[in-house]
């Protein structure tokens, strides 16, 4: 409603006003007056297009804009449009009016249109996909083969190691995510026991909790579970803040010092992750392990202690160590994916906010993928019967 | 008449007292230069002014209205009738340039998208900007662009009042000298009272009619330039006779008027 938006020069100020005034030969002449200000001509703007809209031809129409108390560039491109862009024949108007809309005059011969829009914009947009994948997959390869350059450089002089920035990152994404990982381990055991024992005391075979919960959690749904977790918790930290320092200059500030940002940011996060993550799977397994425990004691009135001796005997020990093998991959996946995409932000918000979201997304898609080779791979390993 | 009345107001920024008992008036048609060192609290007054900071004591009322009270629709009203230009721009990087121009046009709601497409092309005119820079991003700009197409964002919803903030600061002398004509001669299109925060004396000699002084929690010294340098105080010896000073108003007839 724009009576509501009334700006308060409106209310003690003229208002626009427009009269019409009918002259015998079948012309008529248009008088302005008032404010024609956009804080004022917002409340009346429907009415004041609708009456200077309707009338006669414009060679029969005289416009007389000098009672008009202030205009401004609104009010004055108002008038223009209504005249069809171009000053009327018959005007009588103030020199500085006049020097408002030779203004405007001179705005509107700049500006042009931008080329057309084709048909095909369409198949331009599908081609556009295809090369920003394309681009993707060469910038992750280019960035794997700096990777691995200066783990080369690295082996032949240990000296340059940068350990304060990768055990900066073991403590941020490894030790500060334990109490997260531990709770949503220690439930999802208990949900994961509750639900498989309902089902189990049904057949009667309730010793079956400890081969579920030990091949499913150690194999499987730990190392996942914790990808997941850190994809979203330190995959997107690292995007953005390599996306926040690209935006600040601040890698452009350590290539001109001859540090190489590969070196200094990127690989003390992959190796960060890679050292973390097994840890954290063997941590989040262990919780989740005893949350299963918990609930198949109550559950199924299993005691502690005979969980403990049968888990070893059911389930290989192959198992941990493609748990731990796993969280390993996922680790050096969930960094390689989020410094990928915090190097490809542009400076502006909108990027930022965008390759964050698609960092984690891409991350944990990535995860499962793997996941899936890894089962396969691993299918003759470490199956109890 | 007075666009913007400052009385009494006094600031505290966490234990700190920044201003105590400021008294500031703005004129209709006053282009008045804000200085003083940094840290005496210039943007926390312009932040004041602009309602991003409630004054902790005193009073500030702009156009003779209260900055807060009154009811959502009358403070958005008051707060349409000025435009800000801040020091980096601000402007929203996810959008063109015509977007960003468009913007408070388009928080009306009552305006046409033709009219909108117009008046933002006008605008571009007016900061001395070509039509084809409308189709840029923010980060595809320079310093300079960056500062025009701010300050044709701050014009967009014809204030009478315009806030500056530190206007050429980051620009090179060329860019910020065309910038500061560029800002004079829309000031005398316009008919705009101009409130100026810098600490750059060339922009101030150039744009002020008058100055006002902030230092020691308040304001030493309002008046012309010459009436403000004939004060006798460190920071102002300081500010307006210094070498890099002299050199600065070498230019103007103010140069070297033996302080009182």
């Amino acid at each position: 409603m724009p009576g509501r938006r009334n700006n308060i020069r409106a209310a003690n100020l003229p208002a626009p006003e427009l009269l019409v005034r009918t002259q015998g030969d079948g012309g008529c002449e248009l008088i302005l007056s008032g404010e024609w200000t956009l804080g004022a001509l917002l409340p009346r703007l429907g009415t004041l297009a609708r009456a200077m809209a309707e009338r006669p031809p414009a060679a029969l129409v005289s416009w007389n804009c000098l009672a008009i108390a202030t205009i401004d560039s609104a009010g004055a491109m108002l008038l223009w449009r209504a005249w069809g862009r171009a000053l009327p024949t018959l005007l009588s108007a103030s020199p500085e009016q006049l020097g408002i809309f030779s203004r405007i005059a001179d705005a509107d011969r700049e500006d042009e249109q931008g080329p057309p829009r084709s048909k095909f914009e369409w198949l331009r947009g599908v081609g556009d996909g295809v090369m920003q994948i394309a681009r993707h997959l060469l910038d992750f390869i280019e960035l794997l083969g700096r990777l691995l350059q200066d783990g080369a450089y690295l082996l032949r002089r240990p000296g340059e190691i940068p350990q304060r920035e990768i055990f900066a990152n073991v403590y941020k994404s490894g030790v500060l995510a334990m109490p997260v990982t531990a709770l949503v381990g220690f439930l999802i055991g208990i949900v994961l026991s509750y639900l498989s024992a309902l089902q189990l005391r049904n057949f009667g075979a309730d010793v079956y909790i400890v081969n579920i919960l030990g091949l499913g959690i150690i194999r499987e749904l730990g190392p996942v579970l914790v990808a997941v977790l850190v994809a979203g918790r330190s995959g997107s930290a690292m995007t953005a803040q390599l996306g926040v320092m690209r935006v600040t200059e601040e890698i452009d500030a350590l290539a001109t010092m001859g540090v190489s940002r590969s070196l200094r940011l990127v690989l003390p996060k992959v190796l960060a992750l890679a050292l973390t993550m097994p840890l954290l799977v063997l941590w989040t397994t262990a919780i989740a392990l005893i949350g299963g425990m918990v609930s198949a004691h109550l559950q199924l009135d299993i005691g502690y202690g005979f969980f403990f001796d049968l888990l070893p005997k059911v389930v290989p020990v192959a198992n941990l160590w493609i748990g731990l093998a796993k969280g390993f991959v996922f680790g050096i996946v969930v960094a390689l994916v989020a410094c990928h995409f915090g190097l490809r932000v542009r400076p502006n918000t909108e990027s930022l906010s965008a390759n964050t979201t698609s960092s984690v997304v891409i991350a944990i898609t990535a995860v499962i993928l793997v996941d899936a080779i890894f089962a396969v791979a691993s299918r003759h390993i470490g199956m109890p019967f | 008449m007075n666009i913007v009345a400052i009385h009494d107001l006094s600031t505290r920024l966490g234990d700190v007292w920044v201003h105590r008992d400021v008294n500031l008036e703005i004129m209709r048609g006053d282009v008045l230069a804000l200085v003083g060192g940094s840290g005496s609290g210039k943007t926390a007054l312009l932040h004041q002014m602009i309602g991003l900071l409630a004054p902790d004591q005193g009073e500030i009322r702009v156009f003779g209205e209260p900055l807060y009270g009154g009811g959502r629709a009358r403070e958005v009203a008051l707060r349409r009738r000025f435009g800000v230009l801040f020091q980096h721009g601000a402007l929203f990087s996810a959008f063109n340039v015509f977007d960003n121009i468009a913007f408070p046009l388009r928080e009306l709601r009552v305006l046409d998208a033709g009219l909108i497409h117009d008046l933002v092309m006008l605008k571009l005119a007016m900061v001395e900007l070509l039509p084809r820079h409308a189709r840029l991003m923010p980060a595809e700009l320079s310093g300079g662009m960056i500062k025009r197409v701010a300050l044709a964002r701050a014009l967009a919803l014809e204030p009478e009042l315009l806030l500056l903030d530190e206007p050429t600061a980051g620009l090179d002398p060329d860019r910020s000298d065309s910038f500061v004509q560029l800002i004079r001669a829309l000031r005398e299109e316009l008919d705009l009272t101009v409130l100026l925060v810098s600490h750059d004396l060339d922009t101030v000699a150039a744009l002020a009619t008058r100055v006002a002084v902030l230092a020691e929690q308040r304001i030493l010294a309002v008046g012309s330039m010459a009436e403000v340098m004939r004060v006798d105080h460190p920071f102002i010896r300081n500010f307006f006779f210094s070498e890099r000073a002299r050199r600065a108003l070498e230019h103007t007839d103010l140069a070297d008027p033996a302080p009182a």
